[in-house]
């Protein structure tokens, strides 16, 4: 009965079905409205970023100042490198991504998924170490004070290192105790303590004559300015407000608050993104596994995967650059 | 719904590859490559590309229009030119060779590529503008930020 009957579907037209748009399935097209769309929600953050960056372009930390912490490589400066190596593992579980697709077109069950498994395992070295980053940035590295005005003053010696605060303050008697919820109101919490009080860091630093402050204004060469012995004196004396450790959402050690916000969000949202791409990637290497797509005769579905695989690694080359790079 | 062929050439057909794996890798290798030389500069950031190489242009509406077009060699230092534009080319081969843009058709790569970079363009140009403003507003004048 079908075949005498003319349809548009049977003749190939368009409005019964009878053709793909763009000679792309229904599914891939779908992946690619959603790539756009993300893609173009990861350039809202990105240029918020630059938008900040901007307004507080002569303050803004240097990146290779504060990423230079490498795992198991304690007090090696090893500015850039591991954030190096997460693009290139990135990169790298996009290729195997990719070979599992081109397995896939040829039916080769077996490759698709040794190739996705690889995959899989580069996308959770990448969010491991894109949590340790995290952690280390958050632990903080060589503390700083704050001033009144909320701008951040770090130590250097006479010879233009680096000084942590914990080298040399002084320890003192104190009467603060941290609220703990024995002796507290169980709706008010206190602020967390930080290693050495503010007084603590301040009588070191004026009893230590090689000891001098940068602010994080940056002068003519682009490096932050360092002050004299006495400009840092009366700095520190006049302005000095509290010891910052590390990094939060309200104050970091590292410069401008708005610095760490950025971090944790645009980086938080790409590595939220990865980490769900793992999952699915998890999901359709098990049906790689038991048969569906052999079953299906279509390994479609690993493409469009890969597609999202790939938007990650390409956000990802995006926020490499303007976050470390420029 | 068999798999079509792929285009096994890159760089304007400059480098043919014998088969489709063989293309992956090759892209790969290129990709490092990029990535390496920009990790390399960013690490040693050469004094020579740290300065603009043109100045602005003084005078009236030649001299305006002659600082826009010419923007990106007045206005950044060429370290931060030279790491867009290798991002950008990164961007392309990942595009164009690992999600196979290379292979669909025109109108879904236009559709695809035109939209993200025309509405990006806008926005990065008017985002930027803006906090450079506001950036000379609390530079020169006696309003202290409160945000």
């Amino acid at each position: 009965m079908e075949t005498t009957v003319a349809t548009t579907a049977s003749q190939g037209g368009v409005w019964g079905g009878g053709n793909r748009p763009l000679r792309a399935s229904y599914g891939k097209m779908m992946m690619w409205f959603f790539i756009v769309s993300d893609a173009l929600t990861f350039s809202g953050f990105l240029a918020a970023y630059g938008f900040s960056r901007f307004k507080f372009v002569d303050a803004w930390p240097i990146a290779d100042e504060v990423f230079t912490h490498f795992p198991f490589l304690h007090g090696v400066p090893a500015p850039m490198f591991y954030v190096a190596f997460m693009t290139f593992i990135l990169i790298f579980s996009s290729v195997t991504m990719v070979l599992a697709v081109d397995a896939g077109h040829k039916m080769k069950q077996s490759k698709v998924a040794v190739y996705m498994f690889l995959t899989i395992i580069g996308g959770a070295i990448f969010v491991g170490s894109q949590a340790w980053e995290w952690a280390t940035f958050i632990k903080g590295d060589y503390g700083a004070v704050e001033t009144k005005g909320g701008k951040i003053l770090q130590f250097l010696d006479t010879e233009g290192n680096r000084v942590a605060i914990g080298s040399f303050a002084e320890s003192m008697q104190t009467t603060a105790i941290e609220q703990e919820s024995s002796n507290g109101v169980w709706f008010m919490s206190g602020n967390d303590q930080t290693s050495y009080s503010f007084e603590e860091v301040k009588a070191g630093f004026l009893a230590n004559e090689n000891l001098l402050i940068r602010t994080q204004y940056l002068d003519a060469d682009g490096h932050p300015t360092v002050l004299t012995r006495e400009a840092s004196v009366a700095k520190i004396q006049k302005d000095g407000r509290l010891v910052v450790e590390g990094a939060n959402l309200k104050r970091n050690e590292y410069g401008h608050p708005l610095f760490a916000d950025f971090f944790f969000f645009i980086t938080g949202f790409h590595g939220f993104h990865v980490f769900s791409g793992v999952l699915i990637n998890i999901i359709i290497f098990f049906n790689v596994v038991i048969g569906t797509y052999e079953r299906r005769k279509s390994y479609e579905m690993v493409e469009k995967v890969g597609l999202y695989w790939h938007f990650v690694d390409l956000v990802w080359v995006f926020v490499f650059t303007f976050f470390y790079l420029v | 719904m068999g798999h079509h062929e792929h285009n096994l050439a890159i760089f304007r057909g400059k480098l043919k590859f014998k088969s489709n794996e063989q293309k992956i890798w090759g892209v790969f290798i290129f990709l490092s490559i990029i990535t390496i030389i920009e990790v390399a500069l960013g690490i040693v950031k050469p004094e020579a590309l740290m300065t603009p190489y043109i100045s602005a242009f003084e005078g009236g509406f030649m001299a305006t229009m002659a600082n826009i077009v010419l923007a990106a060699l007045i206005y950044m230092k060429p370290l931060n030119l030279i790491f867009i534009v290798l991002t950008i080319v990164k961007a392309y081969y990942i595009t164009w060779d690992f999600m196979h843009m290379r292979d669909e058709t025109k109108a879904l790569r236009r559709m695809v590529v035109w939209t993200a970079i025309f509405l990006l363009c806008y926005l990065v140009l008017i985002l930027l503008v803006e906090g450079d403003y506001i950036f000379e507003v609390y530079k020169n004048n006696y309003i202290k930020f409160d945000f």
